[in-house]
């Protein structure tokens, strides 16, 4: 065999992964002389029908993509713009013309009442190319202000986990628990529900899956947390 | 005051019990704070050392920031109590050396064109010292740099080598250090067997140079596997606690 790990191995920067040649390796991963060696600190998945090796890291800062759904915080309100922290290495910046679909003349001391410094928006990506700063815009449906919800953040890796196969996961949460959930592909991710303890056992929820990302049988054991959790709830509300 | 105390034995035992070519004892824990992005603590003998790894983040100051690559920003610092008396909280001549030669002894390993502009800083601090902290210290960020997630080739495991007593000895710790012939720092990336750093401080001869490298793959080696078994011991125990529940 080429493989030089098991399925969901833990992997260290420099460990070998596989000989170059039947498989293929993806992900974070260099070639030297024939052979594959991991980049980061990862989990090594191994996908033996399709004799496919992905290296997914555990932890790291987000890299903008053109088209990600994000969810950023205004941290500044420039005279034709704004600056979003999204949890990267890199501001993204807002531009006026990306806000308003006509064009507006509007004061420009007045920027801060439309998106003010704390802000928590939902933006998306139209352009990254690492010599610039990414350019984001909020004029579609569905983005824009955020005005209330819980924000957690987890390490950008692990957002296709809380998503599940096919969306099995955040639907199962959110049918469980009567919220809504929006998943920004930098890791951040709003709970907005009625219920305030059900919204925090969301966050809970949440923070269990990132913790055990790299374990299988996910979907199942967080079900069984909800389950739990929620009778706990349940039983408190009867009480009082 | 040279040569006039005994580092060695007839028994080819060292002033701590120790052999020619053991180790102190090393124990290495990672993501030990909780703020920075990446961390890890090393004990190696009576040292103690904390990194502390931020980044990659914007660079500031702008002007730094390089078009094509990361900055490594390190610095290296020691407590006032970390040795027998009092040191200076100030940085001094020394910890602003070793913060460049720490950097250098880094940069050949991670992916610094990954992340073009930005910076990643690397926070040194040794709570007690006690011989071999720019070892240990390199060591530990390896660590901290990969407990981070940031893209390496390799890790980094360093150990020093010396001469006491006319012999070649692995780990000096500070009473060899102090009293021995010499001593020469040893830094290299464990899978490429590539030297990231290597200093001489005392006088070696070209031969002693080869025997000292021959010398340092075993406790290397050591260092590297404990370094490994330090990373991925926090993630292991979840699956461990995961299996066990079910």
């Amino acid at each position: 065999m080429p493989v030089y790990v098991e399925n969901r191995q833990i992997v260290v920067p420099g460990e070998l992964i596989a000989d170059k040649n039947r498989f293929r390796v993806e992900g974070k991963v260099y070639e030297r002389d024939g052979r594959y060696y991991s980049k980061v600190l990862g989990v090594a998945y191994i996908d033996q029908e399709n004799r496919r090796v992905n290296v997914l890291t555990l932890k790291g800062k987000y890299i903008p993509s053109p088209g990600d759904l994000v969810i950023g915080k205004v941290v500044e309100v420039g005279l034709t713009n704004w600056i979003v922290d999204i949890n990267s290495p890199y501001p993204a910046i807002l531009p006026l013309n990306e806000v308003f679909s006509k064009p507006t003349s509007i004061p420009r001391s007045e920027l801060s009442k439309i998106l003010d410094v704390g802000d928590i928006i939902a933006a998306k990506v139209i352009a990254f190319d690492y010599a610039r700063d990414p350019l984001i815009t909020i004029k579609e449906t569905r983005l824009g202000k955020i005005p209330q919800g819980i924000v957690v953040e987890i390490p950008p890796s692990k957002v296709p986990r809380i998503i599940g196969r096919k969306g099995s996961m955040v639907n199962m949460i959110k049918e469980l628990l009567g919220v809504e959930l929006i998943i920004g592909k930098n890791g951040r991710i709003v709970i907005v529900g009625k219920d305030r303890a059900k919204a925090e056992l969301a966050a809970l929820v949440i923070r269990k899956i990132e913790r055990e990302a790299h374990t299988s049988g996910l979907t199942d054991r967080v079900r069984e947390f909800i389950m739990e959790k929620l009778n706990e709830i349940g039983g408190g509300s009867n009480e009082g | 005051m040279k040569g006039s105390v005994q580092l060695i034995d007839e028994n080819g035992k060292r002033v701590d019990g120790r052999y020619p070519n053991e180790l102190r004892r090393l124990r290495i824990e990672a993501g030990v704070l909780k703020n920075a992005d990446g961390s890890a603590m090393i004990e190696l003998g009576n040292n103690k050392i904390i990194v502390a790894v931020y980044g990659p983040h914007e660079a500031v100051p702008k002007y730094m920031a390089e078009p094509d690559r990361a900055v490594i920003r390190c610095r290296y610092s020691m407590a006032p109590f970390s040795v027998d008396e009092r040191k200076s909280p100030s940085p001094s001549r020394r910890e602003v050396e070793l913060s460049m030669v720490i950097r250098q002894a880094l940069e050949p390993a991670v992916f610094l064109n990954e992340y073009p502009r930005t910076m990643i800083d690397v926070f040194i601090e040794v709570l007690e010292a006690d011989g071999g902290t720019r070892t240990a210290s390199i060591t530990a960020a390896a660590v901290a740099l990969a407990d981070a997630g940031i893209a390496m080739r390799d890790l980094v495991s360093a150990i020093a080598v010396g001469k006491v007593g006319g012999r070649l000895v692995v780990d000096l710790n500070g009473l060899e250090d102090q009293y021995g012939e010499g001593d020469m720092p040893i830094a290299l990336m464990p899978q490429l067997n590539y030297v990231t750093l290597f200093q001489a401080d005392g006088v070696f001869t070209p031969k002693e140079v080869e025997d000292a490298f021959r010398l340092v793959s075993e406790p290397i080696k050591k260092v590297y596997r404990e370094q490994k078994r330090a990373l991925k011991k926090k993630y292991e125990d979840v699956v461990r606690e995961v299996e066990k529940g079910e």
